[in-house]
């Protein structure tokens, strides 16, 4: 199993939901995040006071998949994401040990 | 003295406007609670929150007597005449002249000492006891508002038979000195006194809901009405002339600060836009029936401009008056008071202006230099006046029972402050009943 984590850009989260929905993906957890990579942040005025923001607001999408599932679904969700714009963001996947279900105790594959 | 004979419709008029003047305390909590950070929004809505509870009583007790009571040696009205509000009568009713009973008049000026104190809220945010807060505005409404208002209203000093009566008598319509510069001064010398905020200048202190911030700024609008056109006493044409003037002055206003914005910052801001109201709305107050539109278009404008500019004075003199009481009421407040000396209109009785028995128009309007000169003079009698008996004030309690938070409660905020917080997204803990 692995956990596929996207970082989008916020306007994009419809169409990466909608397109793994499309791909078979059942749940996800999305969170609100704040980062930097290439995309350089802002300057906000306020009473002409001026603050260097650096931190961009995105959106975290994480989802657990079966490792044969691994390439196509990050292959969807690039596809959705994609502006061709700098600060689309990343996707990246990380082996998971176990996936355990809270309401019946399964575990493994048959959790996701 | 004269019998009194009640004005049915005055009388309703002053007393939707008193609310409405109540509603905009309210308004500017929220006005200031959006500009602060979250971590301290309750601490700034419960300063304004406090001035209410507490000065209420107040002005029923002593405030209104002291301020409007039979003069002693120009300062201050005598405090004992109408103790407790519970043996004026009508025909000494401030408004008597308009028909209106004398608790309707009391009801009025109550809610302008309350705004007054919660103005000066603003420029010791996130940093300010609030006991050491309570106390201030108990003391400052007592020898600082209640002095100013009797001085500029009450047939005092800066009155027409006041140090100006070689020139002519003071035009302050609504609250000019009273209530903008009395609070723009005091807000300087707390901020002063107080210190900066920990981080001031190198941490980010934005707004943390510039909605809040809009909302205030509508509020604090609407019951402007009350308090430039209820200043007329009536329901009169002259009250209608203060509600064009105090509109036109405010639009006119953000058009200037969003200009301003625009030229130096590169985009013109919603928190802007509200701070241009605001100016607006300050700047139109003394003048708010003593000029034409044309008049009111000038001094709209040019509040909104100058203090667009006077915000950014503080970091350049180092001082932290958080959330800009300088640079909005004090700046907005000598604008709209020295502007009167350029743009009084008080001859021409067919524009609904409003004529004070011994003032005279304005250098535009061919009454040449007499009419600025009174209001110069007055605006630095206000400035002195306040600046100093604020400074005693503030020093004695800072001796004594202290104004200032540890630096653990000011970073905590709110939480230490008051045991409150106003976001809660984690953790909302479990319940425990005490026995």
């Amino acid at each position: 199993m692995k956990l596929v984590t996207a970082v989008i850009q916020p306007h994009k989260l419809d169409e990466v939901k909608e397109a793994l929905q499309g791909a078979g993906v059942h749940g996800l957890t999305v969170s609100e995040a704040s980062g930097y990579g290439r995309q350089k942040g802002h300057t906000e005025v306020y009473r002409g006071a001026e603050y260097v923001v650096d931190l961009v607001p995105k959106i975290k999408v994480e989802v657990l998949v079966r490792a044969e599932d691994v390439a196509a679904i990050t292959e969807v969700v690039i596809k959705a994401a994609s502006t061709g714009q700098i600060g689309d963001g990343k996707v990246w996947s990380v082996p998971v040990e176990d996936v355990v279900r809270v309401r019946t105790g399964e575990h493994g594959p048959d959790a996701i | 003295m004269d019998e009194f004979v009640l004005d049915t419709g005055n009388t309703a008029w002053i007393i939707v406007a008193s609310s409405l003047v109540l509603l905009m305390t309210p308004g500017l909590a929220f006005f200031y609670g959006g500009m602060v950070r979250g971590k301290s929004v309750l601490n700034m809505m419960m300063m304004s929150f406090g001035a209410m509870a507490l000065i209420g009583p107040i002005w029923l007790l002593y405030g209104y007597s002291g301020a409007f009571g039979s003069d002693v040696g120009g300062i201050i009205g005598n405090p004992f005449e109408f103790f407790g509000s519970n043996t004026i009568t009508d025909a000494d009713s401030l408004m008597a002249g308009s028909g209106v009973p004398a608790l309707v008049a009391i009801a009025f000026q109550a809610t302008f000492a309350i705004i007054t104190v919660a103005l000066i809220s603003g420029s010791v945010a996130d940093r300010m006891k609030f006991s050491a807060w309570l106390a201030f505005a108990a003391i400052w409404v007592t020898i600082v508002y209640v002095p100013m208002a009797h001085m500029v209203w009450g047939g005092g000093l800066l009155g027409g038979d006041g140090i100006t009566s070689g020139l002519s008598t003071p035009i302050d319509f609504a609250g000019g000195t009273v209530v903008h510069i009395n609070a723009g001064v005091a807000g300087l010398v707390m901020a002063i006194l107080l210190g900066k905020r920990k981080g001031f200048g190198k941490e980010p202190m934005r707004p943390h809901n510039l909605p809040f911030v809009m909302l205030g700024a509508a509020l604090l609008w609407f019951g402007w009405f009350g308090f430039n056109a209820g200043s007329e006493f009536a329901a009169d044409g002259t009250a209608g002339r203060a509600w064009v003037n105090t509109t036109v002055a405010t639009c006119m206003a953000i058009l200037g600060w969003l200009a301003t914005e625009k030229v130096r910052d590169g985009k013109a801001t919603s928190l802007g836009a509200a701070s241009g109201a605001v100016a607006g709305l300050v700047a139109i107050t003394p003048a708010a029936a003593s000029v034409d539109t044309y008049g009111a278009i000038a001094i709209g404008t040019i509040a909104g401009i100058l203090c667009a500019m006077a915000v950014s004075l503080k970091y350049k003199f180092g001082y932290d008056d958080s959330l800009d009481v300088v640079g909005v009421h004090l700046v907005g407040g000598l604008t709209g008071t020295v502007l009167i000396g350029f743009f009084a209109n008080v001859s021409d009785t067919t524009n609904g202006t409003w004529y004070a028995d011994g003032s005279v128009n304005g250098l535009f309007y061919g009454g040449g230099v007499t009419q600025l000169l009174t209001q110069i003079i007055v605006a630095l009698a206000a400035v002195v006046f306040s600046g100093v008996v604020t400074f005693i004030i503030g020093s004695a309690l800072k001796a004594t029972m202290g104004i200032r938070v540890t630096d653990e409660v000011e970073a905590s905020g709110d939480m230490a402050m008051h045991g409150e917080t106003a976001y809660e997204s984690l953790g909302v803990g479990r319940m425990e009943v005490k026995a």
